[in-house]
């Protein structure tokens, strides 16, 4: 009976040790990437067939359309 | 490359709800859902400050960093942008988001929550750009019809001003260069001329 309840012994000592394991408690978070569809640019399309600059100029030149003072006085 | 942003000015602000008005009708938005809304801080009180608020289009988007199927992404013009069929209505970007941007459809009796919503910058989604699919996801894409968002065009007080954040910024200076800051820019004398540029004298045998 001996060699078994040392056996026994030794299973519960280790079990008991198991939970003593310093495992990472800090969840490491991941930077996520897109997973979706991939978009056009706006100027891939009929109006400016892919020229990027016409584009800007045409932003460019709307976004004044929002300064009072060149549009009252331009 | 544009970095668009708006920009609000409280001081010109009236709380038309114009630009409100304006977005729902160009991207047909759903009952519940408001991109676009007019805060007003200390209502009724004399001083109140109204804003124009939507998605901001964060440089560093918290609606991005916790949505957990990623579905959100930015454009080369700074543009944020999400992939609606890759959306699951989780609802994490609305508690993520400082001005409240996200919106979710509520439909049925239990009210079941859709796919979020928000202010696209008037850019549409990632469908074909015009495409009848992207407008009845996303709305109406102005930026690849070479115009800016709806709202901002079309405040009538030019408080919401909305485009190329280096531009925007121009304006914005030229405005306070010319007009002054806080309370300089009310009064008799600002509307109707300054001690050193006085309003033109009436007509003679006009009404006075």
């Amino acid at each position: 009976m001996k060699p078994l309840s040392g056996a026994v012994c030794l299973i519960a000592l280790a079990a008991a040790l198991a939970g003593c394991g310093e495992n990472e408690q800090v969840v490491v978070y991941k930077q996520g990437h897109y997973q979706g569809k991939a978009d056009s640019k706006p100027w891939d399309n009929e109006s400016f067939s892919g020229d990027k600059g016409n584009w800007e100029a045409t932003i460019k030149a709307r976004n004044q359309s929002q300064n009072e003072y060149r549009r009252i006085n331009g | 490359m544009a970095r668009m942003k708006f920009i609000c000015d409280a001081e010109r602000c009236i709380e038309c709800n114009g630009c409100v008005t304006a977005c729902k009708n160009e991207h047909e938005v759903p009952w519940g859902v408001n991109r676009r809304r007019v805060v007003t801080i200390n209502d009724g009180v004399p001083g109140e400050r109204s804003m124009s608020v939507a998605c901001m289009h964060c440089s560093d988007a918290p609606c991005m960093a916790v949505c957990p199927v990623d579905c959100f992404y930015r454009t080369d013009e700074g543009v944020v942008l999400h992939d609606k069929d890759l959306c699951i209505g989780c609802g994490y970007c609305f508690y993520a988001c400082p001005f409240g941007a996200p919106q979710f459809p509520q439909a049925g009796a239990f009210g079941l929550r859709g796919k979020m919503d928000k202010c696209t910058f008037c850019a549409g989604g990632p469908e074909t750009n015009n495409s009848e699919e992207e407008f009845r996801k996303y709305g109406r894409n102005r930026l690849a019809e070479g115009k800016l968002p709806l709202c901002a065009e079309v405040c009538s007080t030019k408080a919401l001003l909305g485009g190329d954040a280096d531009v925007l910024a121009d304006i914005y200076r030229q405005r306070v260069l010319t007009r002054g800051k806080g309370a300089d820019i009310w009064g008799w004398s600002t509307a109707y001329g300054k001690p050193d540029a006085p309003a033109t004298a009436p007509a003679a045998g006009g009404k006075s």
